[in-house]
């Protein structure tokens, strides 16, 4: 049990995770909110650096290190970023396999989400733990859905905490149909106990809250886009991959360790599971649609509050997807084409389960790396978290500081930040002048 | 009955549950199935599932001198943890939590800690924790052995 001394949140160390210790200040000036700072340390600035000068292959697995919720997602930008600069196009069967597995991170990240991090919120718990007590059912439920998800993971990656499977050009080894035909019972009751998580999370009390935002996703022309796809947004872009850095700017933010982003010439944008369901509901499975319809869920839908049941309309998705994707799997003779190395940049852009997952990288001719550049949607998505909050605490500063600290930490939560997504992380430093 | 090595080795001291668990699947113990956890919480759920009798070794901060060991009952005390930890620091504190609201512990588990001194990543324990993990190695045989096999004499178990 790694903690320091009396800290109450986990500790930031360098080498570590998205997640750290968030600050909020929040400046109310003659009772309006003059300035609201979201402040988190960032350490995919350091993997970027440390990636010089190593081999294209250590990509996926180092950069995977850099979460472990989602090192799926990851490995999948990485390899979709080698795969672009040496000009290796993977079969279907690859393709189809890859999404299975994007599919178990989904369903083991969203189900931690809902269950464990944000239902808690909506009910009026404080955390998960007292939300056991009287829901024990649901929270059993949702472990059990974590767990499938894990499994899928270790069936396909081979490991389900930062998987060993992946790699540029295919996989290690692909798995043979009998080894995933045991996930269909399990898959089948997740589907199920996914329909009850979205019937539960729509009954949910949501504060009336829209805002005006653009949304930026994936969208691929014949499936929910997950893996792979042009870059979209309910703004009017639609660029391939290659050209995200002309239309997506970062700038460093004074008061934060963080990069924030922004649509150049525009302003601050929102990736992630709304994101997607406001692009492109279309392509979800007749099964998740209907259940969306049925939960009320609105499109475009404009109240971050709502992002937990587009996650639950996700998790069923990705249920009825994994089902498909076992029904319809036949693996190739070759499990990888090796890569021919040369000097050349690519770039690869997956939908994490917190929305776009940037890679770009320059490589020399013998395949090492010469610069990385990694966005991650949590990082793309502080700017409008931000902007949130300080709408959101104008409207609610009538509330005591710790009610009004724990909507704040609920509306955070609204972005499942992959930055200690925690029950108390966040110290809100508020000054009332 | 299971005892499970809660840790990371490459986190200094938290490497002291995978270290006990290692020198105890080396003893072959009779009935006691050793394994190592990194310590999520819900990974512990399942692995101490349809277990009669579960020991858990990990390492702790509770501010004693490094190599301090302690014992206690799980189904009887709390263990304690920090508040407001992330998802990703739910660990051993937390399972035992919810498997005591969702009903889902063990009839018996032993937590057995061990006073960290430096669980920064790095090799290594530090020479206090070294220097009392054979304690603690016995500690736990002696217990794992007994719960394997309750009602047999001392003499009758290896």
């Amino acid at each position: 049990m790694p903690r320091a001394g009396k800290s109450r949140s986990v500790r930031v160390e360098m080498l570590a995770r998205v997640e750290g210790e968030g600050g909020l200040h929040v400046r109310i000036r003659n009772g309006e909110v003059a300035s609201v700072k979201l402040d988190i340390f960032e350490p995919p600035r350091l993997f970027e650096a440390f990636l010089r000068g190593r081999q294209y292959s250590d990509a996926p697995d180092f950069t995977a290190r850099i979460c472990g919720i989602c090192p799926v997602a990851y490995q999948m930008s990485a390899v979709q970023a080698i795969e672009r600069a040496f000009g290796i196009d993977v079969p279907r069967s690859v393709r189809m396999l890859r999404r299975l597995l994007y599919c178990g991170e989904w369903i083991e990240s969203h189900a931690l989400h809902v269950y464990m991090l944000h239902a808690p919120d909506f009910l009026g718990y404080e955390s998960g733990l007292a939300m056991a007590k009287d829901h024990p059912d649901a929270v059993n439920r949702g472990l059990q859905l974590k767990k499938i998800g894990n499994a899928i993971m270790t069936v396909v990656g081979g490991r389900e905490i930062h998987p060993i499977n992946v790699r540029a050009g295919g996989f290690w080894r692909m798995p043979r149909r009998e080894e995933l035909l045991p996930l269909v019972d399990q898959l089948e009751w997740g589907r199920e106990a996914a329909l009850q998580t979205v019937h539960w999370v729509a009954g949910f009390d949501f504060p009336d809250f829209e805002r005006d935002v653009e949304f930026v996703a994936l969208r691929h022309p014949d499936e929910y886009a997950v893996c792979e796809g042009r870059v979209v947004s309910s703004g009017g872009i639609d660029v391939d991959v290659d050209e995200y850095e002309r239309v997506f700017a970062e700038e460093h933010v004074e008061h934060s360790n963080a990069l924030h982003s922004h649509v150049i010439g525009r302003g601050h944008y929102s990736t992630g599971p709304t994101a997607r369901w406001n692009l492109n509901a279309e392509r979800l499975s007749p099964l998740a649609l209907d259940a969306a319809r049925e939960a009320g869920l609105e499109r475009p839908c404009r109240n971050p509050f709502r992002s937990i049941v587009v996650r639950a309309v996700e998790l069923l998705w990705a249920f009825d997807e994994a089902l498909r994707l076992v029904a319809g799997y036949e693996p190739p003779v070759e499990p990888w084409i090796e890569p021919a190395p040369r000097a050349a940049r690519g770039a690869g852009a997956s939908e994490a389960p917190r929305g776009i997952l940037y890679h770009r990288y320059d490589f020399a001719g013998d395949g090492t790396i010469r610069d990385a550049r990694i966005v991650p949607p949590t990082a793309q998505n502080l700017g409008t978290m931000e902007d949130d909050l300080a709408d959101f605490v104008g409207r609610n500063l009538s509330l005591d500081d710790k009610a009004l600290t724990w909507k704040c930490e609920q509306a955070v939560r609204n972005y499942d930040p992959c930055i200690s997504c925690a029950t108390h992380f966040l110290k809100l430093d508020l000054r009332r002048v | 009955m299971r005892v499970i090595g809660v840790g990371r080795t490459v986190r200094g001291d938290d490497g002291a549950g995978p270290h006990v668990a290692r020198a105890l699947a080396a003893m072959a113990l009779d009935g006691v199935v050793v394994t190592e956890c990194p310590g999520e919480f819900d990974a512990l759920l399942e692995l101490w599932e349809g277990a009669s009798a579960v020991i858990v070794v990990d390492a702790i901060r509770s501010g004693a001198a490094p190599g301090t060991l302690v014992r206690l009952d799980a189904t009887v005390t709390r263990v304690p943890a920090p508040a407001g930890t992330s998802s990703h620091g739910f660990g051993l504190a937390e399972a035992i939590e919810f498997g005591r609201t969702l009903r889902r512990l063990p009839p018996v588990l032993v937590v057995y800690g061990i006073e960290a001194a430096d669980m920064r990543p790095g090799a290594g324990l530090s020479p206090a924790v070294a220097a009392t993990l054979p304690a603690l190695v016995n500690a736990v045989r002696a217990e794992a052995v007994s719960l394997a096999n309750p009602g047999q004499p001392p003499a009758a178990r290896v």
